[in-house]
């Protein structure tokens, strides 16, 4: 079925709902590196009037990923929620985008959140700017619970991220008690492995829990292997919090991250049978990023912002605690600079949560992207606007494993500071305990030799 | 080393920015200052390029380019830097191991650290009975030339030795990835990774070991990437 629209007296023409979508796309250099960008800011304009007036309806009869082909469009179709979809069935994109800025509230976007499909929301958000981007967003509330409760009015939570080059055991202890000083860790404590070796993953999570267990810490730790590396650390006992697994927006870019939906299901199960939630069994944490399908070319045609959204499809199926887009970490390929990578973590974070995720973002950049700190504080106080759920926390913005820059310590202190955000109760509650909420002393506070 | 009293005796543990201290929620002038020097010198490194006459006769190597024709073509179109360029000569030799030196990211690590393992590596394969293929450098290279060259050699396995990202801490780091049966398509889900390999990370010892280790592994299990875990037992760590 083909789409047109005119504009300034040239009718464009559009074949199918990929390449209206792809069309629509504010600019990105990951659709000019596929090539499905538009070619002018009038074919741009021109496809977002005709995607403006196409019903939401018709996004549940026409996919950009065949049915046959993809497990993830079999489970965004099969698993539509007609109910929750009724109030808004009436509606075009564009009505829509009207509806949801004029009347739109936090129950009522609960509610229809499971009637969504990341398609409907893709198109959204391709005809929004950012400020429409910052207010719906913040007018969703999703609230996920492990050891404690996240997502609140109010609050603003951090992944406290002690990378470390080598898993050495006391590098990763000492950015941990950094970031607890300076107020990251609600959101989960987690470490990206150097090496993807069972023994090493069993090593740093038997550390993470031990130091989480020593002070009584009211959050949950997470060793972001692979999850088939993760249920073998399950099978021989380590304490596993969350699962976490890089998940993309078909099934082929998932075979290239080496999982499937059923493996996903596998460690989903084992986690929840661990019970080792003691607010909630939200247990599982995924990560997802524009371009990783056009990276492993696995992209159908399809822009990668609408790719991006079938991620969160996959994301919810499991009931996640956390989910983050890694939005600047994928390389200037996809997201070119700051400009850009500004764009797509207000995009994902909105999409994120109409599909019902507690979503964060690692407001991020690496140094071949053309970006900077300026660029990140700019992203990092728009995201704390529109209600991010948590945001990355790293020494100094420096992550000296993963070698890029994230959000720091700091920043989250300023982001919180400036917006009047806490974070989430219980954790904000062992702050104050531990003399910990308000500064940082000179003097180490807690008893750490044990620890270094 | 005795207990730390101060919040900066946490730096003693490890390179990365803690104990930066803190004004109101900032970062003191001076830690702010450090991060944007090292920025630059990051943004600096990923414009660098490798000496190839100096790491070719140190590596008695023979040198492919990409398709990529320069930095910017690189870094914007990955594909191009996946492919051989138009009519690179490549000998074939059925059933060898190959290894690839490619610029990546980063030039700067690979052209201090390839000679070393390149080394370390050639003897272990030797003593484990694999026939080596004379090394070959690649420009304006990512992961994935290692299956076109693979390919056109006809070998077994290709181990690419690849200047990693540019961090600020690590301007020097290089990584290995290691594939059985190359050949154009090949997916990243069927690569076994090793990295972070640098002053300060993983010494060329123990990447070389490491190496071995997957490479002995993947020939009995006949694949590479997630089939393969790393069971390895642990080295042993330095202390902090």
């Amino acid at each position: 079925m083909g789409f047109s629209a005119t504009v300034g007296g040239t009718r464009h023409n559009f074949a199918d709902l990929r390449q209206l979508l792809a069309c629509a796309t504010p600019f990105r250099s990951g659709d000019a590196l596929a090539g499905v960008a538009a070619e002018s800011a009038a074919q741009r304009v021109a496809a977002q009037r005709a995607l403006a007036d196409l019903p939401l309806r018709h996004f549940l009869s026409d996919a950009v990923v065949p049915y046959e082909a993809d497990e993830v469009t079999r489970l965004i179709l099969d698993s539509h929620d007609a109910q929750a979809f009724a109030p808004v069935a009436h509606l075009t994109i564009g009505g829509f985008r009207d509806w949801l800025l004029a009347e739109a509230d936090a129950p009522a976007l609960a509610a229809l959140a499971a009637g969504l499909t990341p398609e409907m929301v893709a198109a959204l958000s391709k005809i929004c700017r950012l400020q429409d981007l910052v207010a719906i967003g913040a007018k969703c509330r999703v609230v996920t619970r492990f050891r404690n409760t996240l997502g609140l009015p109010g609050t603003l939570s951090i992944r406290l991220q002690p990378n470390d080059p080598v898993d050495d055991p006391k590098g990763i202890a000492a950015q941990v008690l950094d970031g607890l000083l300076l107020g990251a860790g609600d959101a989960v404590i987690g470490v990206n492995p150097a090496t993807d070796n069972v023994d090493n993953l069993c090593r740093v999570l038997g550390l993470l829990d031990a130091v989480r267990d020593r002070y009584a810490i009211p959050t949950q730790s997470c060793v972001l292997a692979h999850i088939t590396t993760t249920l073998l650390a399950m099978q021989r006992g380590a304490p596993v919090d969350l699962v976490f697994q890089s998940i993309g927006g078909t099934q082929a870019v998932n075979e290239s991250f080496g999982v499937s939906l059923s493996l996903l299901a596998e460690a989903h199960a084992a986690a929840l049978a661990l019970g080792r939630g003691t607010l909630g069994d939200n247990c599982m944490y995924f990560e997802t990023g524009q371009g990783s399908a056009l990276s492993a070319d696995a992209h159908h045609g399809v822009d990668q912002q609408t790719l991006e959204c079938r991620a969160y499809a996959v994301a919810r199926r499991f009931r996640p605690l956390l989910v983050n887009s890694v939005v600047g970490f994928i390389g200037p390929e996809y997201l070119y600079d700051g400009k850009q990578i500004t764009r797509a973590g207000l995009e994902d974070h909105m999409c994120g949560k109409l599909l019902g995720l507690p979503m964060g973002v690692d407001v991020c950049y690496t140094n071949h992207a053309e970006a900077d700190q300026d660029d990140m504080d700019a992203l990092l106080t728009l995201l704390g606007v529109a209600g991010v759920t948590y945001v990355m926390g790293v020494p100094g913005a420096d992550d000296t494993m993963l070698a890029y820059q994230s959000t720091s310590f700091h920043d989250g202190l300023y982001v919180r500071a400036a917006l009047g955000k806490t974070p989430a109760p219980e954790f904000a509650a062992w702050l104050h305990r531990m003399g910990l909420a308000v500064h940082t002393p000179d003097r180490l506070p807690m008893a750490v030799a044990g620890l270094l | 080393m005795t207990a730390p009293v101060l919040w900066r005796d946490l730096r003693r543990y490890t390179a990365a920015r803690v104990g930066l201290g803190r004004v109101g929620n900032g970062l003191p002038t001076a830690a702010h200052l450090d991060f944007q020097e090292a920025h630059a010198q990051a943004r600096d490194a990923v414009w660098s390029t490798l000496d190839v006459p100096v790491l070719r006769d140190a590596l008695g190597a023979q040198v492919v380019a990409s398709a990529a024709p320069d930095r910017r073509a690189y870094l914007l179109r990955p594909d191009l830097g996946r492919r051989l360029a138009e009519g690179v000569p490549l000998t074939p030799r059925p059933g060898c191991f190959a290894i690839v030196v490619a610029d990546g990211l980063c030039a700067t690590g690979v052209q201090a650290q390839a000679p070393a393992l390149v080394t370390a590596l050639t003897e272990g394969l030797h003593q484990a009975g694999w026939d080596v293929a004379p090394p070959v450098i690649a420009t304006q290279a990512r992961v994935a030339i290692g299956d076109a060259i693979g390919q056109a050699l006809g070998a077994a396995m290709v181990a690419v030795l690849i200047g990693e990202r540019p961090g600020l801490s690590a301007l020097d780091s290089m990584g290995i990835y290691l594939t059985h049966a190359p050949r154009p398509g090949r997916r990243d889900a069927e690569r076994n990774c090793i990295s972070n390999i640098r002053p300060g990370g993983l010494s060329v010892a123990e990447a070389a070991a490491k190496l071995l280790w997957l490479v002995a592994a993947a020939r009995g299990l006949g694949a590479t990437g997630v089939a393969l875990k790393d069971e390895q037992p642990a080295l042993p760590l330095l202390e902090g």
